[in-house]
């Protein structure tokens, strides 16, 4: 295992006060490291997406801190925690949010756009992402024409576009067949993640399990348990 | 233009439904405003026809005249007392009056009759045909060669009428800066033959008309014919006065007012929820961006370059509607009374800019409101 990429120090979340509290993530911690495919796992309900959102900076913790690459990510300014999605932080959203008024490239090139990189040189660089996820052909469709496999590659297409260091996957494969669901993750193992990366899945899909070098599991806002998959398919 | 512009077009103009209703909206609403401004506008400058034609600088009236075709006739010891006032370079009567013109068809044809003072002839138009001082001719006329020249069955030099009676000779044609709000023909005329063809009140001078020596001398002239009894008016003061008569002693100006204001309420309705649906569906889109690593201020720069974008093309298209629609009318009514004025231009754009404006709040809130958590609940 590489170094840390992300550690979580006893995070914890609620919503609602009073009779209506809820507490949704009950001090969790836990590291997650380069060049490693680690997996949240857990019934609905308990706790992965919120866990998932307080360690990329999308949600505060109530209490707890979060260092990313050893920054105490929490203790930053909201811009820039913005910046830091940006720049160390690729998402892919379950429902993969592509934007169905754009073109597939253009789709891939948005985290470049946002990092102020020039439009025809961003198309440029997003067209070569989607070489790598075998939708080249596709550049120039919008994303409603593809299928819902090509969707999800078209959304890691822009999630590894900025060059993250940290990749997040929320349910990859919940709207997918096994068998492409399968593939997905298999492309992500062998292709993107590497040893200057850290890829964290959240996922209730027994059927990828075999991919995964560890294992979070969580219940009702605790980790219940956390194993090294030795035998995890490279 | 940048990236995240390019990105924030796209989405606005690949959604062409929505697209083409917000352009829709405030085409329409601009077209609306531009039309009802540029009527009154034109209206009130017709109003004002012959103050401008005659451009003197300071009118004599009766403080009850309200427009300048309602004049209330003054004795002639005025005349005197204004020659005699410190500051008055010279002073000069003027007639208006109306009259009818029986043609050389047998119809009959209302004029407008100007009479110029026999002396100086002040207040003449500019001569198009003929010469001013045949003016001076027996039955001379000048008749103005407007929109309204056709109803006198487009005279020449030479051209003979009756008019109250008397034989009228036309000695020459003129134009003037602005045609009369009535839609009836003008004549000119020396004082002294209008007074005499046009049956008259036992006062006959509706105006006198006043240089000053100075500019600074004005004030004082003013002072002194307030003294008499009369209202002495530099010509913007006139023209002030007319379209304060006509904006709000008519009715008129509420009633522009109010379609103008009902315009502004359906653009912005329209182009407001419009907008704020647009800004719904793409609410999603906009927490994924937020996700990625957007920043608030360039998610709001993205809605206002959309609104400010729509608002832009939907004024050029409603300016040019409107004026398209105004050309056309006045090929038809050569006398259509609106006019396009920069002050209804900017007026109508400063409520565009208002109508960009709330449509863009609506959607700033709504956005800055969505928190990419949201995005990952789904």
């Amino acid at each position: 295992m590489g170094k840390v990429a992300i550690k979580a120090n006893a995070l914890v979340k609620w919503f609602g006060e009073g009779e209506t509290k809820t507490t949704a993530v009950k001090s969790a911690s836990f590291e997650a490291n380069f060049g490693e495919l680690l997996y949240i796992v857990g019934p609905s309900g308990s706790g992965k997406t919120t866990l998932l959102s307080m360690i990329s900076g999308i949600l505060k913790p109530n209490e707890g801190s979060v260092l990313v690459e050893g920054k105490d990510i929490w203790q930053m300014k909201s811009d820039d925690i913005a910046d830091l999605r940006l720049h160390k932080i690729g998402f892919v959203f379950q429902d993969y949010h592509l934007f169905p008024r754009l073109t597939t490239v253009e789709n891939v090139a948005i985290p470049l756009i946002l990092k102020k990189m020039e439009w025809n040189e961003a198309l440029k660089v997003g067209l070569e992402y989607l070489d790598i996820v075998g939708l080249k052909d596709r550049a120039q469709l919008q994303p409603v024409k593809l299928s819902g496999g090509e969707q999800q590659r078209v959304a890691i297409a822009r999630a590894i576009a900025g060059h993250p260091d940290i990749l997040i996957f929320d349910e990859p494969t919940a709207s997918l067949d096994g068998d492409t669901g399968r593939k997905i993750v298999e492309f992500v193992k062998t292709k993107i993640l590497n040893a200057e990366r850290c890829v964290i899945i959240v996922t209730h899909d027994s059927r990828i399990y075999e991919y995964a070098d560890s294992i979070m599991k969580m219940e009702d806002g605790n980790i219940i348990g956390f194993e090294r998959n030795t035998n995890a398919i490279p | 233009m940048s990236g995240i512009l390019k990105i924030a077009l796209k989405l606005l103009v690949n959604d062409k439904s929505k697209f083409i209703a917000l352009l829709v909206g405030i085409t329409f609403a601009v077209f609306l405003m531009i039309m009802m401004m540029s009527m009154f506008s034109g209206i009130l400058s017709r109003s004002s026809s012959s103050v401008y034609n005659v451009g003197a600088k300071i009118w004599v009236m009766d403080p009850a005249v309200n427009n300048a075709t309602s004049s209330i006739p003054m004795p002639d010891y005025v005349l005197s007392s204004a020659r005699s006032i410190n500051g008055v370079k010279y002073a000069v009567p003027i007639y208006f009056g109306n009259a009818l013109v029986k043609l050389k068809s047998g119809a009959y044809q209302a004029v407008s009759v100007v009479g110029l003072d026999d002396a100086t002839l002040y207040g003449r138009p500019e001569l198009i045909e003929g010469k001013i001082e045949d003016i001076y001719a027996e039955s001379a006329f000048i008749v103005v060669k407007d929109a309204e020249f056709k109803k006198l069955e487009s005279p020449a030099v030479g051209t003979e009428f009756e008019i109250n009676d008397h034989r009228g000779l036309v000695v020459g044609l003129a134009k003037v800066a602005s045609g009369g709000l009535f839609g009836i023909p003008t004549v000119y005329t020396t004082y002294n033959r209008a007074i005499t063809y046009i049956p008259s009140m036992r006062f006959t001078t509706s105006y006198i008309l006043i240089e000053p020596k100075h500019e600074s001398d004005i004030p004082f002239i003013q002072q002194q014919i307030k003294k008499l009894g009369y209202q002495a008016l530099t010509r913007d003061q006139f023209v002030k006065k007319i379209s304060d008569f006509y904006t709000y002693q008519t009715g008129m100006g509420m009633n522009v007012l109010m379609m103008t204001a009902i315009s502004f309420i359906v653009g912005l309705s329209i182009s407001g929820q419009t907008f704020y649906t647009f800004i719904l569906e793409n609410l999603e889109r906009f927490g994924a961006l937020k996700a990625i690593g957007a920043k608030g201020h360039e998610l709001i720069t993205m809605i206002l370059f959309q609104a400010s974008f729509t608002a832009l093309i939907g004024y050029g298209l409603g300016v040019g509607l409107a004026s398209g629609l105004m050309i056309l009318a006045k090929l038809r009514l050569p006398s259509y009374a609106a006019q396009v004025t920069y002050y209804n231009l900017t007026f109508a754009f400063i409520m565009v800019l208002i109508m960009a404006g709330v449509s863009s709040y609506i959607g700033v809130r709504k956005v800055l409101q969505i928190q990419p958590f949201d995005i990952f609940r789904g």
